[in-house]
């Protein structure tokens, strides 16, 4: 299980580009029609270079990663009993599609509630653009029910 | 709404109801967000974990809840979004993003609002609770 020797673990950085039609898929999942976030001609309108990434997708290009998983794996988290806790996002700047975005992520904190029962895992990434400038931090953090606990309650 | 420069500490954000949760949008979320985790998409797999049913990914109640956000405001004016994912929501809930002004503050060379934030389902049940600040237009 995780345990606090996880805290300063880096993982290795990586450079991912979101692109326009998947960000047209994201809106169309999540109901948004907003044209600025769909239709380049209106993103060019509203000053864009090209469209704007929705609220929250640069957690999604976190996952667009060579190895979406490698976080999970390297701590040995099981899917079956991992929850998502808190999400936050600081925004420096704008991105947009077609933008190499590099994120680097590291564990920040990890503790225990409820005797053990639970673990909490904080990683903090952040995310810069190929001139190296900050583009946004996120902060994220999972939960993991630990079962053996669990069994005892 | 009333025009962005003139927010006040307590205005509310227009509601935004949401039809009920299907399956097909998890799926669909699933591959447009990248998150696979077969948990919200596999009912086998959630059963096998001890869980009734497959359940929304929290990232795809947030990511509606910013919609709240880029209805009221240019997606250049958002400086943070936070929120902690309170309570699972299910296959057919039906959810209203709400968000109120909290505070307003000069901070960074500009006039920033603080916004709480919350989506809740129809029993009244908090699924997320959280926090936005956006730069308002000067006044």
């Amino acid at each position: 299980m995780v345990d606090r020797s996880a805290i300063g673990l880096t993982m290795e950085p990586f450079t991912v580009t979101a692109e326009a039609g998947r960000l047209r898929f994201f809106a169309r999942a999540i109901g948004e029609t907003a044209p600025v976030f769909v239709d380049e001609t209106a993103a060019r309108a509203a000053g864009h270079p090209g469209l704007p990434l929705p609220p929250t997708f640069l957690f999604s290009m976190e996952l667009d990663g060579p190895e979406p998983f490698a976080f999970f794996h390297r701590l040995g988290i099981d899917f079956a009993r991992l929850l998502h806790g808190e999400q936050s996002f600081t925004h420096h700047r704008v991105a947009h599609a077609g933008e190499p975005l590099t994120f680097t992520a590291r564990v920040a904190d990890v503790y225990d509630k409820k005797a053990g029962a639970l673990t909490f895992v904080v990683r903090e990434t952040k995310v810069t653009d190929a001139a190296g400038a900050p583009v946004a931090d996120l902060a994220t953090v999972l939960v993991i029910r630990n079962p053996a606990v669990r069994e005892v309650r | 709404m009333k025009p962005l420069r003139d927010l006040a500490v307590g205005d509310a954000l227009p509601d935004l109801e949401l039809p009920p949760v299907t399956r097909t949008q998890l799926a669909l979320f699933a591959g447009a967000s990248g998150d696979h985790n077969p948990i919200h998409i596999d009912v086998d797999f959630a059963r096998a974990a001890g869980h009734p049913d497959v359940f929304a990914h929290g990232m795809l109640v947030m990511a509606e809840l910013g919609r709240l956000l880029t209805a009221s405001f240019p997606i250049g004016a958002l400086r943070a979004f936070s929120t902690r994912f309170a309570a699972i929501t299910r296959v057919h809930d039906e959810l209203t993003c709400r968000g109120t002004v909290a505070e307003i503050v000069d901070a960074g060379g500009e006039r920033r609002a603080t916004l709480d934030l919350s989506v809740t389902d129809r029993t009244g049940e908090i699924k997320l609770v959280g926090t936005a600040v956006v730069a308002l237009p000067s006044s």
